[in-house]
């Protein structure tokens, strides 16, 4: 113990005692280039952890969640367009950007310990896996999807009559964002039971609040009969 | 004796030579018959698959060519997900959800178990919809069909006299 407050002792003295061999531009410089390199490596490191390359470099990424993407229509499609891994799930804008990867530690630690290790793990785990995801998306307002996909450029002409209705009934109404509807496009779906669709009306709306009031009334008059 | 075991050969002959015949008849016609569907290719081969036809995606409900036929699907289904977890069509054609998505409710026979006896949810043996129904696509037919409505086969209604 005694042996560890010297050496702090010396390291705290070295620190503070002001150099008297390099000169302040030396310094002021070297500091400036230092920081333009530690800033450099940060971010490439940052971009390298942000590729498809490296989210399948890991086998529970490559066998599950991989596997079932190839099968979609963000993978292969008409016009050659693929979105990767990081192009829905890490935002685009740096501070969300780091929020995320801070957050991904979590996913480090699962990784280190084999949270998700074999097939059956994953699926266990795939419903709280999911719901992450959507509640993330859902927060954000689908800003994964409206980087390539905004409501301010969709045709509705281009679209079947069904899907031009419905977006402007609960997309363009800001009522619905993109994920309430559009669960497992990219992924297949853990058990979806208690799992309503976006379009599912909330018991208080679906009924019209004349007809509540009249009901209550004649739950109140049938009362009154059994009394 | 030599004689009798004489006759009996030749009808044993006769009989492998008519099953014989028959064989070949019948690998002929199904040769024949997997040609016909696989167009021109015989069944030993394989056979160029054509590409997918474009879906009928105009929302526009067909008519039944028979009172409980399934109603065919006017829209695409391409990567609805249809599994144990998950069922893509009931999410708006289930009841529950048809007031939100305003598609037409699946039947009620949907709702009963094989003795007919009404529940709550839709029946486990109804659940796989593509078994029944199948989204179109304009193609040419592999095979002749000489199917009749049968209301023009003269139909007589119930107390129609």
């Amino acid at each position: 113990m005694e042996w560890l407050k010297r050496l702090w002792a010396w390291a705290w003295a070295f620190l503070r005692r002001p150099a008297v061999t390099l000169s302040l531009p030396f310094l002021t410089l070297g500091g400036f280039v230092g920081g333009v390199m530690f800033w450099g490596a940060f971010n490439t490191a940052l971009e390298i952890t942000n590729t498809e390359q490296f989210c399948i470099s890991c086998h529970e990424m490559k066998n599950n969640v991989y596997q079932e993407l190839t099968r979609t229509v963000h993978f292969t499609n008409r016009s050659g367009v693929r979105a990767s891994c990081p192009d829905c799930h890490v935002p685009h804008d740096w501070t969300d950007k780091i929020a995320r990867k801070m957050q991904a530690s979590k996913e480090v630690w699962g990784k280190i310990f084999g949270t998700i290790d074999t097939r059956r793990k994953f699926l266990d785990h795939r419903l709280e896996l999911a719901q992450h995801e959507w509640h993330r998306m859902k927060a954000n307002d689908s800003l994964e999807c409206r980087n390539c996909h905004s409501s301010m450029a969709m045709d509705l002409t281009k679209q079947t009559s069904r899907a031009a209705e419905i977006h402007t009934r609960f997309l363009f109404s800001g009522e619905a964002t993109c994920i309430d509807c559009h669960k497992g496009i990219a992924h297949e779906l853990p058990n979806m039971e208690g799992v309503d669709p976006g379009w599912k009306v909330p018991p208080e709306l679906s009924a019209p609040p004349q007809a509540a009031l009249e009901r209550q009334e004649f739950l109140a008059w049938l009362n009154k009969k059994r009394d | 004796m030599r004689g009798q075991d004489h006759l009996r050969l030749t009808r044993m002959r006769v009989l492998i030579g008519s099953f014989l015949a028959a064989v070949i008849g019948a690998s002929t016609a199904l040769a024949e018959m997997g040609t016909e569907l696989t167009g021109g290719v015989p069944y030993t081969e394989e056979a160029p698959a054509k590409p997918i036809p474009k879906w009928t995606i105009d929302d526009i409900r067909r008519m039944r060519a028979y009172p409980d036929q399934p109603p065919v699907i006017p829209h695409s289904i391409e990567g609805y997900q249809l599994s144990v977890n998950t069922n893509r069509c009931l999410s708006c054609h289930k009841r529950e959800f048809t007031e939100g998505s305003g598609a037409p409710m699946i039947s009620v026979t949907h709702y009963m178990t094989r003795d007919n006896q009404m529940i709550a949810d839709v029946s486990p043996r109804r659940y796989f919809c593509t078994s029944c129904h199948v989204p179109q696509a304009d193609t040419p037919p592999l095979v002749g069909n000489t199917f009749e409505d049968m209301s023009k086969l003269g139909v007589r209604h119930l107390g129609g006299e």
